[in-house]
């Protein structure tokens, strides 16, 4: 009895419920991205974890320097990578530590570990085995962020499930046009300027200018034809300007294509007081569409092109465009036709919309010109 | 299923590249990027000592379950679950074991407490008792772990045990907690009181245990003068542990003294329920370092859910409801909770996001549970007492 209660007083430690009160655990950030036969990855550790396993604060004074860190990166890149295994179907991918920096993440500094591995042949199979920390830490976690192709995969491991497959398909390539043909229509509803610029040269086409006068067009077939040139030529112009920007062969500033394609807009409504500005509509739809491509690769760029799919994404893209553009030109030839000769078209459409539509175009321009928001 | 899948998976994407900003390198070769916590850290001689012993004999169970005390203490103390990671490493070869030594059993039903598997660790203990009655350790943690479960009366049939086994403070400390949130608050509360103030107890870690039941019991009673006694004295015996700092820090809250909470905390948001609290009390202060502390907590319960980590409930629930402002999804989280812990706090959690949800189930159920237990916390009567009155029209 006495041997226990001495025993029991010694041992008795713990009281209560305390670890709801929990740090962050743990974790490691692996990200790996898949190129061709090569890896490049990068792995954040906590300087923590590191100076638990392998000892870094040389002069123990319980601070971790840049310089304790770059003593010991030669044994951080040789303890981690014995920790990580990274095959293909069929070879070990031999591991090449690039560089170590440092980040601040909200629970401390991680080192950060650059790498790159080559797997000497295609991968459509990832397999990988993470250990790190599994014999002195079981609670640590590696997540992990996969990237192939534009598509992510996430996973956790840890000594449960070390060993994890991922098998890499190419992402269908049909969808991904599809999408890119719909991200097309959708840019030409959605970016009233390209509409507006359409409709300011189109106003005009099913009437005549004669004696300073604009007529009713007598023929559907002319106003048809006068349609189609202005809307072939603003098609070819931005689809050069729009390949020519995406493929990184002209580059201009955006802030200055958006500024001239509002202005685009304002000379295209004026035209329709005095049309001798423009003489020839397709051309001025040529013209002008040319930096309107500009545009529109400026939208594409924002959606994120990779190497792999930039023709797909150029192509989808530029086809939703057309789309989009035709849609608007059957629906509005027809109707504008059988209105011209009344009132309300010449009158209300024609010349207020002209109007209204220089009003709009020119608070663009001055906004973009002076980067400022007016409305 | 699916849905909490795709949730997670974005979570994950979300969570990883958000703390993956942008890496750089140092200015300066003495540029301090970390600091490890100092007071008798495992950096040591004493831990260093005994992580030498073991590597040379890692099968030894007296310096393995010496130095996995080490770390369950630390853990205690710094509030970092890594710690509780260390320990399991030092148990492995006996984790899986089914006829470890008793000591390591208990320490595995510590473990297993601590990662909130209540029912596995009270199995353990079980066995642990079966084989060793006399155990005490054995059966304060099944005490404790019953008593979160708000299972009261084997609580304090677990309590009693300790009358033969060890001094009365501690049994007395063990048994007045249990009866005090079960019908019997203010005896209870008095009664600690005389023997803790009798009993001159020296060893700190005891002196904190009962200062912080005392300072919690005086809380729920709503004398905040001794409260706030208590909760000093507590902190000055040694450096306070993050359970306490979390418990001071909600009485702080309460009494609207948000100032006193973000100094008290400003250097502890490493450890994420007191981070969730320093956050409430700069939003409550109006503070515009409010916005990045609730991201930072964002990716923290993020992280937690990815790992399937469910000892963070409690506060995942109240940082939706009160910092989130999202009282249907806290309600959702609180109960899930509930179904693992039923401590005040629990309660309280739980009550309060029904009431903003306004699920008038849910408030039943808890207002139930409050009268069937007998709770008595002035908090929390007060919180039932206006939504009666209030809602009954």
């Amino acid at each position: 009895m006495n041997i226990k209660y001495f025993y029991f007083l010694t041992v008795l430690f713990c009281f209560w419920n305390n670890t709801a009160q929990a740090h962050k655990p743990s974790d490691s950030y692996l990200v790996i991205t898949v190129k061709n036969s090569m890896i490049e990855g990068q792995w954040d550790i906590a300087l923590r974890d590191i100076e638990y396993a392998i000892g870094l604060d040389e002069n123990a004074d319980n601070k971790i320097t840049w310089q304790e860190v770059i003593n010991k990166e030669k044994e951080i890149d040789a303890y981690a990578f014995a920790r990580l295994v990274v095959k293909n179907s069929q070879n070990t991918c031999p591991i090449k530590p690039l560089k170590t920096l440092i980040d601040d993440h909200t629970d401390g500094a991680y080192a950060v570990i650059k790498f790159v591995a080559d797997c000497n042949g295609i991968i459509n199979e990832l397999n990988l085995h993470y250990s790190l920390f599994s014999d002195i830490d079981p609670s640590h976690r590696g997540l992990l962020r996969l990237d192939y192709k534009g598509n992510t995969k996430t996973s956790v491991f840890g000594p449960d499930n070390a060993q994890q497959s991922f098998i890499l398909r190419t992402p269908d390539r049909l969808i991904e046009f599809k999408n890119y043909v719909l991200e097309g229509v959708w840019h030409i509803w959605k970016g009233y300027d390209h509409i507006l610029f359409l409709i300011s040269l189109l106003l005009p086409a099913v009437l005549i200018h004669k004696n300073k006068h604009w007529e009713p067009s007598t023929s559907f077939k002319l106003s048809s034809v006068e349609v189609l040139k202005i809307v072939t030529a603003f098609t070819l112009a931005h689809s050069i300007t729009l390949t020519l920007a995406t493929l990184h062969i002209i580059s201009l500033p955006s802030r200055w294509v958006e500024a001239a394609i509002a202005a685009s807009v304002v000379i295209a409504a004026m035209n329709n007081f005095n049309p001798n500005i423009l003489k020839k509509r397709w051309m001025a739809a040529f013209a002008f569409g040319l930096i309107h491509g500009f545009g529109f690769a400026a939208v594409l760029s924002d959606l994120g092109l990779k190497d792999a799919t930039l023709v797909l994404a150029l192509v989808g893209f530029n086809v939703g465009v057309e789309i989009g553009q035709m849609v608007i030109v059957i629906i509005y030839l027809p109707v504008s036709f059988a209105l011209r000769r009344t009132w309300f078209y010449k009158t209300v459409l024609f010349y207020t919309g002209s109007f209204f539509i220089i009003g709009v175009a020119t608070t663009w321009f001055i906004e973009r010109v002076f980067n400022i928001k007016i409305f | 299923m699916i849905l909490k899948f795709i949730y997670t998976i974005f979570l994950l994407s979300f969570s990883i590249s958000y703390v993956l900003a942008t890496p750089y390198t140092p200015k300066s070769p003495l540029q301090v990027l970390e600091t490890i916590p100092t007071n008798a850290s495992i950096a040591s001689k004493e831990f260093k000592n005994l992580r030498v012993l073991l590597n040379a004999d890692p099968n030894n169970t007296v310096v393995a379950t010496q130095l996995a005390k080490r770390f369950i203490e630390r853990s205690r103390i710094e509030g970092d679950p890594r710690y509780l990671g260390y320990a399991q490493a030092v148990l492995a070869p006996w984790w899986k074991m089914s006829n470890a030594p008793i000591e390591i059993m208990v320490l595995r039903a510590t473990l297993l407490q601590s990662t909130h598997h209540f029912d596995q660790s009270i199995l353990e203990l079980d066995k642990v008792l079966k084989l060793d009655p006399n155990n005490g350790q054995a059966w304060v943690t099944r005490a404790t772990i019953l008593q979160v479960q708000g299972k009261y009366e084997e609580a304090y049939a677990s309590c009693e045990h300790l009358y033969k086994l060890t001094s009365s403070l501690i049994t007395i400390t063990c048994a007045t907690n249990i009866r005090n949130l079960n019908g019997q608050a203010a005896s209870s509360y008095q009664k600690l009181k005389n023997v803790y103030a009798e009993s001159k107890e020296t060893n700190a870690t005891i002196q904190v245990w009962v200062l912080t039941l005392l300072a919690e019991m005086a809380v729920r009673q709503g004398d905040n003068v001794a409260a706030d006694q208590y909760f000093n004295q507590a902190m000055k015996v040694e450096d306070p542990d993050s359970y306490l700092l979390g418990a001071y820090s909600d009485f702080l809250l309460d009494q609207n003294r948000p100032q006193e909470v973000i100094n008290l905390l400003k250097t502890k948001t490493k450890i994420d329920a007191l981070l969730l609290r320093y956050a409430e009390a700069l939003s409550i202060s109006k503070s515009a370092e409010a916005a990045l502390q609730i991201e930072a907590l964002k990716q923290r319960f993020a992280a937690a859910l990815l790992r399937n980590d469910t000892v963070h409930q409690r506060e995942y629930s109240r940082f939706e409801l009160r910092l989130m402002n999202s009282p249907i999804k806290a309600l959702q989280i609180a109960k899930q909770n509930w179904e693992v812990q039923k401590e005040p706090a629990d309660a309280r959690v739980y009550l309060e996001s029904a009431i903003a949800a306004k699920d008038r189930a849910s408030i039943q159920t808890m207002v139930q549970w409050l009268t069937t237990k007998k709770l008595e916390d002035v908090t929390l009567n007060k919180i039932v007492t206006h939504y009666k009155s209030t809602s009954t029209l």
